[in-house]
């Protein structure tokens, strides 16, 4: 029964071409598309329930309003019906629950990769590191460091925090994921279209929560090879090494008198 | 029909004036007070101010968000309004309003109770509440200045060294006196309403609102004290040297979330189901029907009870350390016993006689808002759709059209009950130009903010310099917040203008349940006698004798059917109540 219902909408949300956007957007990689088409499902079976209750809710209203003061009949139950708009949202939650499972398998799946960047996020800034190249991007605040990356390919991202939650989110990617400290957070992803596309922390932070930019820019491989050779810095790369264990250090309170001085 | 019951309550009015020989007189009577209706008026004002307060942070926000380089506020300040903005209407505003205020005064009448199980419990609790609301706002007067990590006080952001300062000390104990006031009186409605029913008022034959109260109380007693120990724990770690929570000593920062939404997603709940009892009382009531499904509406208040704490971690999608779909399911299952509201609420309306009161005004008025609040919930319970609008203006517009539709509920349940506890109406033209400001309002402000969350504004910032194009869409959502805010100078007048003016007297509304059988307002223990109770309303039943409500195929005579299936479900429990009253 589950697939029964489960397939035909399943069907639909990853094949939804001509389907209103519903306000949301293609976006720039393979996953985003995926999840693009779901969100169209949902929207069909939003539209259709909300529509569905939304006429009766009218037609109650406009036809029911009080006309004399007789009482109406005082029916209380109506068992046929309770059963059906009990067992029909079900079957329809389990559809979307499937149509679900399909794009987030995708999305959590951990192809093999061919580029890796470490994406780390801090007060008030990210660092973008090139492990097995010398390259390594970073920007604090109002200079909106870029992600530079192959189109193509699939990317594999190490999200971390130096201190407190950050949010990586870029709306080209219909995607975002917390940046926690203490925790290795790893997406892949896979862009089809190149450009430059803009992303900014979602997860308060701090006071300059509001300013931290980054943009991705995709280009071609080659071009991609060309900025890495061109980037390359063996010194600023040792640098951040050291500058992230500093930030990490200074965040320890060494002693419990430290937090009792903060205060 | 004479079959008036004249209970023991009757009695109680002479412990009344024994109590009232105190002699206590003015302010001193009122502190002093464990009467229920009192209590209740007191948290009711109390918590309609911390709206209006929260309100006008809010207007601050949206005026700051006007221009996309807005200087109205400083960075600094933005973060403490929206922190505080959303901690005022969450922890001091919207709970206390239904659980403090409308509960307190309500169930004990609904259910033929003289007062609440634990009236001096019930005192503690509104001062602890009091106490709790100024705690956390004499955060603004410190040299820090209040809270500023958003309510949800995500560690390691709300630890000393990212947050130092009184005013998120003050924020926490805040938090921890009305959470504490928030248990007690889960403790006494649940006692209340256990042991404190009329002869005749079984569990089902109980007001849904009363069940969804039930249900709210049991919640607060399951969430609260997890978030209570959350909090002491967060405290620890700012003053005590603790890393409970801070990866450097060992501690797990994702451990604060996983507290915060154990207590958090109940607390939705705990918020929303005492405004979805307040919609089932007045739309049945101004359809001249008892409430359709009854018992489909207990089984789905059970439902959600039970699912909502199963659900917590679909805050946490995005933090990639919990299991997506056993989370994913359990929201989305959260929609059927929602969708069985709504169908049963509209279901409640058909072939009635629908009386456009200002009440009722408000109750279609938070169905609609609350529809949409709930399709749009739908997608967040989509792990995929989640990370695509996670902490975007998507989620913030989606809960607040499920709240505003609480604000609407709420607003009528003052229009419904004011009448009772205070013996007078309110104005009803007045009313219903607050109905329409608040409406269109709501609307004109939670709409845009969908379409700026697709388009990729976060929440929580107070410019946008990268983004100028958002700035119409903010405008408008902007208008909106001005209409909402009017709607509340509309209802302060009408208070102001209505004061003492319209005597409401023992039934205006023609109203089904039991609190509609005593004055307007009650006599100090409620009830000098009692109607035979039969059924979930006993005033219509007294009132309409050949009017009782039919099962489905019934014909038109007055005998009183159960469906077989549902009948077989609750037979067991109803059997029993009978044997104890």
């Amino acid at each position: 029964m589950r697939r029964f219902v489960a397939l035909p909408l399943a069907a639909l949300a990853l094949s939804g071409c001509t389907v209103p956007s519903f306000g949301a957007h293609q976006g720039a990689t393979t996953e985003s598309s995926s999840v693009y088409h779901l969100w169209q499902g949902f929207s069909i079976g939003a539209v259709v329930i909300g529509g569905f209750v939304v006429v009766l809710f009218v037609y109650a209203i406009i036809r029911f309003r009080r006309k004399s003061d007789n009482i109406p009949r005082q029916a209380q139950y109506h068992l046929p019906a309770e059963v059906l708009y009990t067992v029909v949202p079900i079957l329809v939650v389990f559809g979307l629950f499937a149509a679900t499972l399909v794009v987030e398998n995708k999305e959590v799946a951990d192809p093999k990769t061919n580029v890796t960047v470490d994406v780390n996020a801090f007060q008030w800034g990210w660092k973008f590191t090139y492990p097995g190249t010398e390259t390594v991007v970073i920007g604090q605040t109002t200079q909106d460091p870029t992600m530079e990356i192959p189109v193509n390919t699939n990317i594999h991202i190490n999200l971390t925090s130096t201190d407190v939650i950050h949010g990586f989110y870029v709306k080209a990617f219909n995607f975002s994921r917390y940046a926690l400290p203490g925790v290795l957070n790893q997406f892949t992803l896979d862009a089809v279209k190149t450009g430059n596309f803009y992303g900014q922390c979602t997860q308060l932070c701090g006071l300059y929560h509001s300013l931290m930019f980054f943009n991705v820019k995709v280009v071609t491989m080659s071009q991609y090879s060309a900025w890495l050779a061109k980037t390359a810095n063996p010194a600023a790369f040792a640098a951040a090494a050291k500058t992230t264990k500093q930030q990490t250090s200074t965040q320890v309170p060494t002693k419990p008198a430290s937090s009792h001085g903060a205060n | 029909m004479t079959d008036l019951i004249t209970p023991q309550v009757a009695h109680a009015d002479d412990g009344h004036h024994q109590e009232e020989h105190h002699g206590a007189t003015g302010i001193l009577k009122w502190m002093t007070s464990t009467d229920h209706k009192v209590i209740g008026l007191s948290y009711t004002v109390t918590s309609v101010v911390m709206l209006i307060i929260g309100g006008l942070f809010a207007e601050i926000i949206r005026a700051q968000l006007a221009s996309p380089n807005g200087t109205i506020v400083s960075l600094a300040q933005y973060n403490e309004l929206f922190t505080m903005h959303g901690s005022v209407m969450i922890y001091l505003f919207a709970g206390p309003f239904a659980f403090g205020g409308l509960a307190n005064i309500i169930v004990p009448m609904q259910i033929g109770a003289p007062d609440m199980a634990f009236p001096r419990l019930n005192a503690l609790s509104y001062w602890l509440y009091l106490m709790g609301s100024l705690t956390m706002l004499m955060g603004f007067f410190t040299a820090g200045g209040a809270a500023n990590f958003g309510w949800v006080a995500y560690a390691p952001l709300s630890n000393s060294i990212n947050t130092p300062g009184a005013g998120a000390d003050l924020w926490i104990g805040g938090l921890l006196l009305t959470g504490f006031s928030a248990i007690f009186t889960g403790v006494n409605l649940t006692a209340t309403i256990f042991y404190l029913r009329a002869p005749g008022m079984t569990m089902f034959r109980m007001p849904i609102f009363t069940w969804n109260m039930l249900v709210t109380a049991i919640l607060i007693l399951l969430a609260f004290p997890v978030l209570t120990a959350g909090l002491i724990m967060l405290y620890c770690d700012r003053h005590f040297g603790t890393h409970i929570y801070s990866v450097a000593g060992g501690g797990v920062p994702v451990l604060w979330q996983h507290i915060f939404w154990f207590w958090g997603h109940p607390e939705v709940y705990i918020l929303a189901l005492p405004f979805f009892g307040i919609a089932t009382e007045i739309i049945a009531v101004f359809s001249k029907k008892p409430v359709f499904g009854y018992k489909s509406m207990v089984f789905a208040t059970l439902t959600i009870g039970a699912l909502s704490l199963g659900v917590w971690a679909h805050h946490m999608f995005t933090t990639g350390v919990v299991l997506l779909p056993f989370f994913s399911i359990m929201s989305l299952l959260i929609a059927v016993p929602t969708g069985i509201k709504i169908f049963n609420w509209i279901g409640t309306m058909w072939r009635g006689e629908l009386w456009f009161s200002t009440a009722m005004l408000m109750a279609l008025g938070f169905l609609f808002t609350f529809l949409i609040g709930g399709l749009t919930g739908v997608y967040l319970a989509s792990p995929p759709l989640d990370f695509f609008t996670h902490d975007t203006y998507f989620v913030v517009a989606h809960f607040h059209s499920i709240v505003m539709a609480l604000v609407l509920a709420g607003m009528g349940g003052l229009y419904y009950w004011g009448p009772k506890f205070t013996g007078y109406m309110l104005n009803e033209k007045f009313g219903k130009i607050q109905f329409w400001f608040l409406f269109i309002g709501t609307q004109v402000f939670t709409f845009p903010q969908y379409l700026l969350g697709l388009d990729g504004m976060p929440r929580r910032i107070p410019i946008y310099p990268h983004s100028p194009q958002w700035k119409s869409l903010n405008d408008w959502s902007t208008f909106g917040a001005i209409l909402v805010g009017v709607s509340m100078i509309v209802f302060v007048v009408n208070v102001g203008y209505s004061w003492k003016r319209y005597p409401a007297g023992d039934n205006p509304w023609d109203a089904q349940t039991l609190e509609w059988f005593t004055t307007s307002p009650p006599p100090h223990h409620n009830f000098y006698r009692l109607p035979q109770i039969r059924s979930e309303r006993p005033t219509w039943d007294y009132n309409h004798p050949e009017h009782r409500s039919l099962a489905h195929g019934a014909g038109g005579t007055g005998t009183h059917h159960e469906p077989p299936l549902a009948n077989a479900i609750v037979g067991m429990l109803e059997h029993d109540q009978d044997h104890d009253a």
